[in-house]
């Protein structure tokens, strides 16, 4: 199982507390799990990616395994602790005001 | 047992505040979406179970929360606002061209007949539409269609479509506020437009009295005179006895013509309300002193409301969307300050309470009358 961790914020808005795991299929990459993300946690479209360019919204970030993954190709591999659900993938309102 | 609900969008989250027909003694339920930034939350006049809300984040975008239940329960619905076509551009704040992008969802207006129904200003300036519950939405694509859609620039507060008025005699009928563009008139339910500015007159553009352009701030009207509209725009109070043919100015007496709310009385269709904010750059009252202004005459001979109001050192703001009346008799009037502050008054605005004192600035107040 992938496990993700979401902001508090996101967590609040798809009703979860703690991580999320998620069953996803072949390579393990950003884009295959936020797809299955959004799949079970429809309420979650357009929060994370833009819901036409499915870009990364600007002040969401990624990380994982101590490293910023916000800038990797979509369809690169993630980290193997993250694809053996070792390391949880870390989706990050960034540090900003407010 | 008749009562009010008063809706309230703030930067940080949505408050429900309710009272009996006395409003006196307040209950107060939030913060809804804590931490959200609150445009606006309104109620359906079909149904006052039904409420929406515009929430967003700089960090996640918009949402759309929807209640069935008065507001003791939401459920995020449709949050997907996407132009109609290629987009195009329109006039970036240094004149050059810039794609539309939506940025958020400024204002809510709910159908006067069906629940489901409800439009949705936006920024970038557009006007969304959806005809079932805020589950899909769909771009009214006539508006920004009008052939002066290139040339709108955004306000200070971005290029924001922030006024919906809906006409009650007329389901065609529509009118919408746009900073800094104007008003537009549709009487064919949104397919084609009319810009609606003649009569106004602007310093801050080029030719003032250009047909778009304007930086109108906030409309009302009474639905006992729907050709008859008043206007708050950026500087001057205007008004419209042909349905946006025309306009006029009804600043008369008033302390200074700047500001942002304007409102209209449940049950008299001359008397209005503002508040005056001392210029454009200097947005609040004028010698500290928060004062509604009252026209019992169709604007022009203005009265001050102060009582029970602050008349010393106070600095807040009342934005366009935060203010709102209730239709019990007598009429009350509620306005919500960028200071956190919601004020009531249950005699017209003879006097004033304060519901709440210290909520986050107030982006929106609308008031349900319940029975």
């Amino acid at each position: 199982m992938i496990r993700v961790l979401l902001p508090a914020h996101l967590r609040t808005l798809a009703q979860v507390n703690g991580e999320v795991q998620l069953q996803v299929e072949g390579q393990i990459t950003q884009r295959s799990v936020l797809d299955v993300l959004e799949l079970c946690y429809p309420m979650l479209r357009g929060t994370i990616r833009d819901h036409g360019t499915r870009q990364r919204r600007a002040m969401v970030r990624l990380f994982a395994c101590g490293q910023d993954l916000s800038h990797e190709q979509p369809d690169a591999p993630l980290p193997e602790p993250v694809a053996s659900g070792d390391e949880p993938l870390l989706i990050v309102g960034a540090m900003a005001g407010g | 047992m008749s009562g009010v609900r008063v809706l309230v969008g703030t930067r940080k989250g949505a408050f429900v505040l309710t009272s009996d027909a006395r409003r006196e003694r307040w209950a107060v339920s939030g913060p809804h979406f804590g931490g959200w930034e609150i445009y606006h939350v309104t109620g359906s006049p079909a149904d006052p179970s039904r409420l929406y809300a515009s929430q967003s984040s700089d960090w996640f975008g918009q949402l759309i929360q929807r209640s069935d239940d008065g507001g003791q329960t939401w459920q995020p619905v449709g949050n997907q606002f996407t132009y109609d076509g290629v987009p195009g551009t329109h006039q970036w704040y240094d004149g050059t061209p810039h794609p539309w992008e939506f940025a958020r969802g400024w204002h809510l207006e709910p159908s006067l007949t069906d629940p489901d129904t409800v439009y949705a200003g936006v920024e970038d300036a557009a006007l969304f539409r959806s005809l079932d519950g805020g589950q899909t939405w769909q771009e009214l694509p006539g508006l920004r269609g009008h052939g002066s859609g290139p040339s709108w620039q955004p306000g200070a507060g971005g290029l924001c479509l922030h006024t919906i008025v809906l006409d009650p005699r007329d389901p065609g009928r529509i009118f919408v506020a746009i900073s800094a563009a104007g008003v537009f008139r549709t009487d064919d339910a949104g397919k084609t437009w009319q810009a609606a500015n003649r009569g106004l007159r602007s310093q801050g553009i080029p030719d003032p009295e250009a047909e778009v352009g304007h930086c109108v701030h906030r409309l009302a009207m009474h639905p006992a005179r729907p050709d008859r509209l008043f206007m708050q725009k950026h500087w001057d109070v205007m008004r419209s006895d042909d349905a946006g043919e025309s306009w006029y100015e009804i600043s008369g007496n008033l302390p200074t013509d700047f500001g942002f709310p304007i409102q209209v009385h449940a049950h008299e269709p001359d008397t209005v309300y503002v508040v005056p904010i001392k210029s454009d750059s200097e947005h609040y009252p004028p010698d500290g002193r928060l004062r509604v202004y009252r026209s019992r005459t169709g604007g022009n001979e203005w009265e001050a409301l102060t009582k029970g109001l602050p008349q010393r050192d106070c600095y807040v703001n009342v934005l366009r969307d935060a203010t709102a009346v209730d239709a019990l008799d007598s009429c009350g009037v509620y306005f919500g300050t960028t200071g956190g502050q919601v004020y009531a008054s249950a005699d017209a605005g003879d006097s004033w309470a304060p519901i709440v004192g210290h909520l986050p600035p107030v982006l929106s107040v609308e008031v349900q009358t319940l029975t």
